[in-house]
């Protein structure tokens, strides 16, 4: 569905990272054993390999954030990179500069990749399309539309868990409407052969046309989690009441919420993940998010290999063909 | 100036004429078709053979960005694009700075346009005082200023109530309603149409019903008030059947669609197109193939470019924050040729929708090529093959997807009130 991949250079190596979506299974396989091998760095003593040394990496944040932030910083810095995190909300913007005078002014500082947040849905594509040809893009997070970093970090806590993927079923749980880690985890998901991928949720939280993701819609939880290998549970934003999504916290606890009861009709190796931070007592209960199947402080840990894995394989074709 | 238009193809469907005829020109109006009238001597002589002479295109809705906007387009400018584009009268929407709710605003406008002299510029008026929803506007004093219908564009209404107050008030005075019909609290500040893409993308969707709604609402008023309404840029299937079944039960209303809405979908979004962001959003693959099917059976009765040309910044954006719109009139007559191509529309049809059924919604006397009229005339070759281009357009615009498609159907003369306004550059033999 997608027209010709801007995240591929010519001999289909990987030039950005922007969403899941068109990227092959071979590759997705390269990214988690690369991460793999890198996360023993995170376990030693000295927890740096010199891979980047003398390349700059731009944290280049519109939108607000601590999680994604800090660990793109210390798997850039756990290369040897320089990080330089720019927070733009209190910036340039509002002194009404565009987003391409900003990222004109970075380019002339010489700077090597941008990781990119950014409130608008194809906010990262609209940088890798205008960014010089030696700088390479991540997303970290665009809008609705793709958080393809997180996405595979939750790809390497399952294989780490449950090893093969095409035996796996997996429910989507929460606000799929508004996530953009759903996007993401269901092309992932897709392109790595799972069995089944569910999403559950209310009609107002479900997007329009959901099944043509390739998913299986369910409106009730407890249908939804027979026999799950993996939950997934997104977060709930608290401004969902207002828009007329939802009626109450309350109730959406009552029918969404994860309980250690409605857990019981999943397997009973499941695991249950959540991109962070979770609202306690909306979206689960305490005794599940620190209960012995939540693997949620893993998924953190592996956010450093995962993104460490990301940024040089994005870095090495720079290096290379520039 | 006496004009010989010698062996073309006259397509003239006000006239019900498709046949090889001359067409001669003098004071600036027709004075024969078909044989030459009394002693009559031309001054110049247009070589018609393999072309199609036609009545000179008529473009229900167009931005042409002055007063106010002239960083984007000026008058001259978009008349120039206009004529090289074969259209002799364009409509020009009300959302200037400061918007036409007054005759000065309409009448500054027809000065400009005169004095640049490249195509009739029509302006509609705004319906609402700065088109704020809320408050009249003397829509008396603007049909006295030449303005030939009243619309308050996409901006919302404030209620029903304003609307058929509003309604009544323009059918007092026998003013046409132009329409963009959708339910502003529904298309909810999308940009994109709600569906499969959307979900893909993560747009934020204008749904189906957004236009459905403000249809069926504004069709149960004029059932009441029995004013004139045109609903413009259809892009539902769903909208044009029930404006079909509406124009059967006789109810005044008519309807126009894009050039663009009849060859794109939602699919072009895909890869954040900002060039494909437009209002309202490309719909299904099954909705243009709905438009195309009713805009033959004549439910859909013109074709408009809906131009908006854009200065290049406006679309170098993320995609949510690009301001919508293709700039069309140069691509407007080729994309309505190539439905003839793919055998949608015959060749009377087609220019039927571009000409006499505007002119008709109009309510004017004009879109058709007979004898005492004005010469308004457009000359094309049916078969002349080209490719829009940045650096060819004339349009201040280069903002279209189009560029780099294969059009079929140039113009090659553009008569305005009988003096030609635009004709190409021959190659050389």
């Amino acid at each position: 569905m997608d027209k010709a991949n801007i995240q591929l250079d010519g001999q289909g190596r990987l030039r950005h990272f922007l969403t899941i979506a068109g990227l092959k299974r071979q590759l997705l396989v390269e990214l988690l054993d690369t991460a793999e091998s890198l996360s023993s760095v995170t376990e030693q003593a000295v927890k740096k390999v010199p891979l980047l040394r003398g390349k700059t990496v731009v944290n280049l944040f519109f939108e607000s954030s601590t999680r994604t932030r800090t660990t793109f910083e210390l798997a850039a810095k756990r290369l040897s990179a320089d990080v330089l995190n720019i927070n733009i909300t209190a910036s340039a913007t509002t002194k009404g500069e565009t987003l391409l005078d900003t990222l004109r002014n970075l380019e002339a500082m010489h700077c090597d990749m941008f990781i990119v947040r950014h409130a608008d849905s194809g906010a990262a594509h609209f940088v890798a399309r205008h960014a010089a040809p030696h700088v390479s893009v991540v997303n970290a997070g665009d809008g609705r539309h793709a958080h393809p970093t997180q996405a595979m970090l939750d790809m390497f806590t399952i294989r780490r868990h449950k090893g093969e993927f095409h035996k796996l079923r997996v429910a989507i749980v929460g606000d799929v409407l508004h996530s953009r880690v759903a996007r993401s985890q269901i092309h992932a998901l897709s392109t790595l052969g799972v069995d089944e991928i569910r999403i559950v949720g209310p009609k107002t939280l479900i997007p329009a046309e959901a099944h043509t993701l390739g998913v299986h819609v369910y409106h009730d939880l407890r249908e939804g989690l027979r026999d799950v290998d993996v939950v997934i549970m997104l977060r709930l934003q608290h401004e969902r009441m207002n828009g007329a999504f939802l009626p109450s916290e309350h109730e959406y606890f009552q029918l969404y919420g994860l309980t250690e009861a409605k857990l019981e009709l999943a397997k009973p190796d499941a695991i249950v993940m959540h991109p962070g931070p979770i609202n306690r007592g909306v979206e689960m209960d305490s005794a599940v998010a620190d209960g012995p199947r939540s693997v949620i402080l893993q998924q953190v840990t592996h956010g450093i290999a995962m993104r460490m894995a990301i940024i040089s394989r994005c870095m090495q074709r720079g290096g290379e063909s520039a | 100036m006496r004009i010989h238009i010698r062996q073309g193809r006259l397509v003239d469907p006000g006239n019900e004429i498709d046949d090889i005829r001359d067409v001669y020109v003098a004071d600036g109006v027709i004075v024969g078709v078909g044989t030459a009238p009394e002693g009559f001597h031309a001054e110049s002589t247009i070589d018609a053979r393999g072309r199609v002479v036609c009545p000179g295109l008529i473009d229900l809705r167009a931005h042409l960005r002055e007063p106010g906007e002239e960083h984007k387009a000026t008058i001259a400018s978009e008349t120039a694009a206009a004529a090289r584009g074969g259209i002799t009268s364009v409509c020009c929407t009300p959302n200037t700075r400061p918007v036409i709710d007054t005759p000065a605003v309409a009448g500054l406008i027809r000065r400009r346009a005169r004095s640049a002299g490249m195509a009739r510029v029509i302006p509609i008026g705004a319906f609402t005082q700065a088109l704020d929803g809320e408050h009249l506007s003397e829509m008396a004093a603007l049909k006295q200023a030449g303005c030939l219908g009243v619309s308050n564009g996409f901006r919302p209404m404030r209620d029903l109530t304003v609307m058929s107050r509003a309604m009544e008030y323009a059918a007092t005075f026998d003013i046409t309603v132009f329409v963009n019909p959708q339910d502003h609290a529904l298309a909810n500040n999308g940009c994109a149409h709600l569906g499969a893409v959307a979900t893909r993308l993560g747009l934020a969707g204008v749904p189906a019903a957004a236009e459905t709604v403000a249809v069926a609402a504004l069709l149960a008023l004029v059932d009441q008030i029995g004013v004139r309404v045109h609903f413009s840029l259809l892009s539902t299937t769903r909208a044009a059947q029930m404006i079909a079944r509406a124009r059967h039960e006789g109810l005044p209303v008519s309807a126009d669609v894009s050039a663009h809405h009849l060859h794109l979908t939602e699919n072009d979004v895909l890869d954040f197109d900002s060039l494909c962001h437009v209002r309202p959003p490309l719909r299904t693959l099954r909705d243009r193939e709905g438009l195309r099917q009713w805009l033959a059976r004549g439910a859909i009765s013109a074709i408009c470019s809906d131009h908006q040309p854009h200065e290049a910044d406006a679309k170098l954006r993320p995609f949510t924050q690009t301001e919508p719109g293709i700039s069309g009139l140069e691509t407007l007559l080729p994309l309505s040729l190539r439905l003839v191509d793919e055998g949608v529309l015959t060749m009377t049809e087609a220019i039927a929708r571009l000409s006499w059924h505007p002119a008709r919604i109009l309510g004017v006397q004009a879109g058709k090529l007979s004898v005492g009229m004005p010469a308004d005339v457009c000359v094309f070759d049916p078969e002349s093959h080209w490719v829009p281009g940045r650096h060819t357009l004339r349009s201040r615009g280069h903002n279209t997807p189009f560029l780099g498609w294969e059009m079929k159907g140039e113009v090659t003369h553009t008569l305005l009130e009988g003096r030609i306004v635009y004709e190409r550059d021959e190659a050389p033999a």
